[in-house]
Parts: structure tokens; C-alpha cells; sequence
């Protein structure tokens, strides 16, 4: 049965009160993609302002002549002679294979560390918190503070670390110097990025080793499978996508590794330990070779750009199998 | 409640026309005091004359009624963060204490004001400072009377030592009979290795110690600021003093490369372990610490190792830049203070120079630990005796050669650092491999710039 109410007199005038008629107003004014483009406007505004502009900048600059620090010269477009220059220079070949070498050194390093770290701080013991608060500690600190603290470490007459070298090996403290010498260097620089960065490989690590079901191990136990075959057959495969994600991340940041490397070595000894972010620095704020950088920094954008593209495409590979 | 409100706003409205009133009448009554809040600044490097001149700057403020703020920089960030902001036309800087060596790019850009017309009308005179000084902080082109700064800093590379340890007589027995000849501070390269060899590791009151500091740094000036006190008096030149950036045979001659072998050869031998990017800190720490027997620095630095209570007074003895076998040069440092062009505070800034220019200003400047290039102050009878090192320092300026002051400096400087370093600290080829690339880099450097290099 229907029944059929009669509005009384509040409802009537709630009905015409200008409250509602909010409806009208937007279909006489602004339709929902309207509402919907003036809320992203702002930060669309914002990613032109500080990214696509400058970036675009940066491509027209590149193919000039233009130095900063001589600015009263007149520019010249000088077409892709920057280009040509970086490509054909030494330097800068030598300076890719040094950040090649550290990324790959370093990388590797901090997936092993991270994916122990990982396999013991996924078994609960007493203490556990405290630990992964520990471990967790290098990475939540500034790479300036990181570096500065490294260097007083390494120092080869006060530095402890030298100390414990010596304690270990009974090589005298003050005959070697972690960032001072061609054949140390390097290792150091890796050694302290991978001090403060496995424990970030561990928390994505960690991540993957919880997304494992208990009912796989369950069903390998009941198959009688060793823990050795558990972890070659169940967890190491599940934990690969995850390995790998860490391993892009890691491997961009190096890339780009800076602040870190610029105070433990300042690139040195000599050149040993010039990353290519040290050499485009050098280039565009104190040699100011605004073009010439800008080149190199759009080189070196679309190298790791290109590689990260690959990267992601075998990722997914992995993912789907 | 209506009523309250308007109660509270007609008692804002009051306030705030008691508050007009006394703004009003106080800037009415005191009219000196807007000369108070006039405010310049100076951006210089942060360091010990940087103390003594805001010491000084206090003067300058009661006079004047101008307040003077300072933007110190550390050394090794000083370039980057003030040429970035003249580059940018930026107007943190009123004044400027800029290196000697930005003299030509700060002209050729104008970023600073030229200061011709104002000398002239200020009656101030190139004439009455140290020739050395006007080329080296003022001069833009070098030899041409383009002024850009007035000489504020005077300052060259100079050496200190444990004149303590020089004086004990086991010591001096120790050395006649290794050497044939007396203990004491060296005049020649050859010399000041010879003692630095002796003191390396000798164990002094129970404390290993080492011969000499030198400079090593990597990043910005310093294994560069260091060398080239060897490389000069190994014969070691810019370029063809004939040919205008012919640099082929002049950077790379044989002479410069045994120089060049000589500071590796000093590095090797004689420097404590680990001072493989050590500047002008670390050798003030390595010598206050009583690491080293011997230590190059600024002279800029001395009035206050002179002052350390563990390694000051009578324990410390200062010498001139040793000769070598071709030469006896020592590198120029210190600075001159310009007016910013972009400076809306021009001609307070200009007061500023002039009152700066003044012989009494000058002579209180040396004394406070400032050194001075004015010829009234250096030049004076009594001013050899009024530190232990001013007869050092003066005579050091009289033997100084800059770095190249082009507009491309930077670049130039930074291409230096990184040749001499893979050599002498990196182990990286020989000595004539290392110049011969810097004089292709440097070659390079000049095409770029259009400047016409003679390829002989």
C-alpha cells in the first residue's frame, strides 16, 4: 500500500530557501571537468613552473655557448658541439665508468647486506624492535652529517676506524688513509653508502619476505623440503620483484650520488672518486659552463631515464612470471 | 552585545591613532636616528681578519650612524656562494671582499663599480699602497689605472715553525752532525726539505712528529694556492711574458716539471699520514695539535697562531716562501673591497671605502689583526718591530705572483687542481704529462673565451 503525505509548510520553504538552489548554480556555471581541471591546475602550474620549464630551458641552453661567469660575451648557438665535446672527452668517460663502478659495487653490496638483514629481522626474537631501530638509524640521518662523521672516523691519527683496522690487522693506524689513498678510496666511499643505505634495501626486503603466504612453507614442510631448498625454492623467487625495485631505486639514487661523495673525498685522491654528479657540478656552478652542463646534464638524464625504462620492463617480465 | 562590539572596535581605532601619534611624533623628534636604520653589508670569508674587521666596522657605524651587517663564508664554499650571487645580480652584498683572482670576471661583467671617478674625487691614490697589492686586488687590465677595488687584505704565503724545537740544543747537535751545518729556517727549497726529512718521525717530548704541512685540497684552490710557491721558483711561468697566453714551454717547461716532481717528492717524504685534501684548516689544526715542524699558510693566520697559548709567543718563528734553484716568488693571496653594482646602497658603500682608505683606519686595522697594504702603515720605521712577523710579510709582498685573475679563472683554477692532484696526490703519470695537459686544458679554455692562443 502507498501512502501519500501531504509537505507541510517547513518542507515548502526549505524547497525554496536560496540554500538550495546550489544545483542551478552549477549547471549555470561550472561543470564537474571544470571543478575537476581547477583543483589539478595548481599543481599542473607548479610542475611547468619548476619542472617542464626549466627542463626545456635547460634543452635550448644546451646548444649554446653560454658561460655564466663571462657573460658579457654574446651567445652563440653552437648547435651540438657541447654534445660532441662530452661524447669524445676522456674525462668524462672515465667519470661514467667510475659511477659505473660504484653503483654496481655499492648496489650489490647493499641488496646482500639489506636481504641478510631482512631474513634475520623477519624471525621474531627477544629485543626485535630495538634492533630494527638500530639498523634503521644510518638512513634516517642527512648524507651531510653522514659525511662529515665518516671523515672524522677515517681520520688515519685520531679516527677510530683506523684503530680498529689496526687492532684486527696490526697494520700501524696512522700508515693508511681510507679516503686518502688510490686503492681505498672507492671501497670507502661504497663501504659508507652502504652503511647507511642496506638498511633501506632491508625494509623492501622485508616487505617481500612478509608477502610470502604461511601456507606455501607449510605445504614445502609437509613435502619434507629443507630450509636451505625452502629458501632457494619460495622465498628467494617470491622476493625478486621486490630485490629488483630496491635495486632500481638504489641504483638512480647512486647515480645521481653527491653530497655524500663530495665531502669524504671531494672526488679525490686526484680523480679517483669523481662521480659524473661531481664533474656536472663542477661544471655548471664553478667552472659556470652553463651550456656545456647543461648538455652533459641532459646526457646523463637520458641515460638513466633509458636504463630505468629497460630496468622496469624486466621487472614486469619478472612480475608475470 | 552590538554595543560591545562597538565598544572594542571605536577602542581599536583609538589605539591604533595613539599608536600613528607616537610613531609620527617620535620620527618628528629624533630625526638622527633614521640615519641609524640605514644598514650596509659586507660579504667577505669567514675566517680571523673577518673578526677584526667587524671589530673595526664598530668605528665605522659611531661615525657614520651606518650599521654594518656580515655575511661570512667558509673558505671552501666562499666562491661559490658569492660569485653565484654577483652572477645573479643578486643584492645580499653591498661591499665585497672578492678573491684577486675575480677581478677580471667582476670587471669584464660588471658587477662591480668602477672606482676611478670616486678616487679621483676622494682624492685617493693608487700611489699610496702597496704596488703589489693595487695590480693584484685592484687592477683591471693588470698594469692599467682600471681600478675595481681598493686593497683591503693584504696577504701572501708564508711559513711557520716550532722555533722551540729548532732552539733545542739536542736538536741542533742532532742536525750539524747529520748536515755539516746549523739549524735554522730554511732559504732555499732544497734546504726546507732537508729539515723537513729530519724532523719526520723523530719523536719530540714522547709525540711522533712531522716535518711539513703543505697544501693538498682537492675541491676548491688549495693543492693549486700550494704548488705554485714551488713551481715559480722552479722556473715555472703563466706564459710568454712576450706572447700573451702562449703557455707552450712557459707552464710545461722542464724546469716547472721538476718542480712539480719537487712538492710530490716534499708530500711523500715529509707530510703527516692522511693529509691528502688538507687546506688552510687543517694546517692550523696540525700545527696548534704539535704535529708538524714546519707549516705553509696564509699570512693572514699568523697573528693568531702567534697568540696560541700551546704554540704561540716564543715556541713559534716565521720565514719567508724559500727560493728554488730558478726563482724566488711566493704566492699572492688576500683581497680588495668593491662596491656591488647591484647594490641599492651605493653610496653609503662608497662612504664606507673612504673611510676605510684612511691612514688612522688603516694603521688600527693592522693593529687589530688586519693586514693592511697602505704604504703609511707598512712602510712606517717602527712597523718591522710591531709583530714578529711583519718583517716576514713584508718581505713576501715584495716577491708575490698571482694566479691568473682572467674572467675565466674559475675554470682555469679548477683544471689546475685537478691535474696537480692526480699527479701529486693520486699517482697519476708523470709531472710533464700532468702540465702538458693542463696547458691543453687551459689552451681550451682561452679558444672558448676567443682569446687568441699562439701556438708555438
Amino acid at each position: 500500500m502507498t501512502t501519500i503525505t501531504q509537505p507541510d509548510d517547513a518542507a515548502i520553504s526549505r524547497i525554496h530557501s536560496p540554500t538550495v538552489s546550489r544545483p542551478a548554480w552549477r549547471t549555470r556555471g561550472l561543470s564537474d571537468q571544470t571543478i575537476a581541471w581547477l583543483f589539478v591546475a595548481p599543481t599542473i602550474a607548479l610542475l611547468l613552473a619548476i619542472n617542464i620549464f626549466p627542463l626545456i630551458w635547460m634543452i635550448r641552453l644546451s646548444f649554446t655557448s653560454l658561460n655564466l661567469s663571462m657573460s658579457y660575451l654574446p651567445l652563440r648557438v653552437v648547435g651540438l658541439d657541447n654534445f660532441t665535446d662530452i661524447l669524445t672527452d676522456e674525462d668524462v668517460w672515465l667519470r661514467l665508468q667510475t659511477t659505473a663502478r660504484f653503483v654496481i659495487s655499492s648496489v650489490t653490496l647493499q641488496v646482500i647486506v639489506g636481504f641478510g638483514l631482512a631474513l634475520l629481522i623477519n624471525r621474531q626474537f627477544r629485543g626485535h624492535s630495538f634492533w630494527t631501530t638500530i639498523i634503521l638509524l644510518p638512513m634516517m640521518l642527512s648524507p651531510a652529517v653522514v659525511g662529515n662523521f665518516w671523515t672524522l672516523l677515517f681520520q688515519p691519527q685520531i679516527g677510530p676506524f683506523n684503530y680498529l683496522i689496526s687492532l684486527l690487522t696490526g697494520v700501524p693506524p696512522s700508515s693508511f688513509s681510507m679516503t686518502g689513498e688510490v686503492a681505498l678510496a672507492p671501497w670507502t666511499i661504497v663501504l659508507v653508502d652502504t652503511w647507511m643505505w642496506a638498511p633501506y634495501v632491508m625494509l623492501i626486503c622485508l616487505a617481500g619476505l612478509r608477502s610470502i603466504p604461511d601456507y606455501i612453507y607449510e605445504a614445502a614442510e609437509v613435502d619434507r623440503a629443507s630450509a636451505w631448498r625452502q629458501f632457494w625454492s619460495i622465498t628467494l623467487p617470491m622476493t625478486v620483484p621486490f630485490l629488483m625495485l630496491a635495486v632500481l631505486f638504489r641504483a638512480i639514487e647512486n647515480f645521481k650520488m653527491f653530497d655524500m661523495v663530495n665531502l669524504l673525498t671531494s672526488g679525490g685522491p686526484g680523480s679517483t672518486t669523481e662521480l659524473v654528479s661531481i664533474t656536472l657540478k663542477r661544471a655548471a656552478f664553478e667552472k659556470w659552463r652553463t651550456g656545456y652542463s647543461s648538455a652533459l646534464a641532459i646526457i646523463l638524464f637520458v641515460t638513466v631515464f633509458g636504463a630505468a625504462n629497460i630496468y622496469v620492463k624486466l621487472l614486469n617480465r619478472v612480475k608475470q612470471r | 552585545m552590538r554595543k560591545l562590539t562597538t565598544g572594542m572596535k571605536s577602542g581599536r581605532a583609538g589605539g591604533a591613532l595613539a599608536l600613528f601619534a607616537g610613531v609620527a611624533l617620535s620620527a618628528m623628534a629624533s630625526q638622527p636616528a633614521a640615519a641609524q636604520s640605514k644598514q650596509l653589508t659586507l660579504c667577505w670569508a669567514a675566517w680571523d681578519p673577518a673578526n677584526a674587521l667587524v671589530e673595526l666596522g664598530k668605528d665605522f657605524t659611531k661615525q657614520s650612524g651606518i650599521e654594518m651587517k656580515y655575511e661570512f663564508v667558509p673558505w671552501t664554499s666562499y666562491a661559490d656562494r658569492f660569485l653565484n650571487e654577483l652572477n645573479s645580480h643578486g643584492k645580499l652584498c653591498d661591499l665585497i671582499i672578492g678573491d684577486s683572482q675575480w677581478i677580471g670576471g667582476a670587471a669584464e661583467n660588471k658587477w662591480y663599480v668602477k672606482l676611478n671617478d670616486f678616487f679621483a674625487k676622494e682624492n685617493i691614490s693608487m700611489d699610496d699602497f702597496v704596488p703589489a697589492t693595487v695590480t693584484g686586488y685592484s687592477q683591471w687590465p693588470k698594469n692599467t689605472a682600471n681600478y675595481w677595488a681598493l686593497p683591503a687584505m693584504a696577504d701572501a704565503v708564508g711559513w711557520t715553525y716550532r722555533k722551540d724545537w729548532f732552539s733545542r740544543p739536542d736538536i741542533q747537535a742532532a742536525f750539524k752532525a747529520k748536515h755539516g751545518r746549523d739549524l735554522e729556517p730554511p732559504k732555499t727549497y732544497d734546504e726546507l726539505k732537508q729539515i723537513a726529512e729530519f724532523f719526520q718521525g723523530r719523536e719530540i717530548d714522547g709525540k711522533k712528529v712531522y716535518g711539513a704541512y703543505i697544501f693538498t685540497e682537492r675541491g676548491s684552490e688549495g693543492i693549486t694556492m700550494g704548488i705554485t710557491n714551488v713551481l715559480y721558483n722552479y722556473g715555472f711561468n703563466y706564459d710568454n711574458p712576450k706572447k700573451p697566453y702562449q703557455m707552450q714551454g712557459f707552464v710545461n717547461s722542464a724546469d716547472a716539471a721538476k718542480g712539480l716532481e719537487f712538492y710530490k717528492e716534499l708530500y711523500k717524504c715529509c707530510t703527516a699520514p692522511g693529509l691528502t685534501n688538507a687546506y688552510m684548516q687543517e694546517g692550523l689544526d696540525a700545527f696548534k695539535s704539535g704535529q708538524v715542524a714546519m707549516q705553509m699558510n696564509w699570512f693572514a693566520f699568523f697573528p693568531g697562531l702567534y697568540k696560541d697559548p700551546n704554540v704561540g709567543g716564543d715556541k713559534i718563528g716565521f720565514f719567508v716562501n724559500p727560493a728554488g734553484p730558478k726563482a724566488h716568488f711566493t704566492q699572492l693571496g688576500g683581497q680588495g673591497i668593491s662596491v656591488v653594482a647591484t647594490s641599492d646602497r651605493k653610496d653609503d658603500a662608497l662612504k664606507y671605502i673612504k673611510w676605510f682608505a684612511q691612514p688612522s683606519v688603516q694603521q688600527k686595522w693592522w693593529e687589530l689583526g688586519g693586514y693592511s697594504a697602505l704604504k703609511a702603515v707598512v712602510e712606517a720605521p717602527g712597523f718591522p718591530k710591531s709583530a714578529p712577523f711583519a718583517p716576514q710579510f713584508l718581505a713576501s709582498m715584495a716577491i708575490v705572483k698571482d694566479f691568473w685573475a682572467e674572467p675565466s679563472y674559475a675554470q682555469l683554477l679548477l683544471d689546475m687542481q685537478k691535474r696537480v692532484h692526480d699527479y701529486v696526490v693520486a699517482d697519476k703519470g708523470t709531472s710533464q704529462q700532468a702540465l702538458d695537459l693542463l696547458v691543453k686544458d687551459w689552451t681550451k679554455v682561452f679558444g672558448e673565451q676567443g682569446k687568441r692562443v699562439a701556438a708555438e
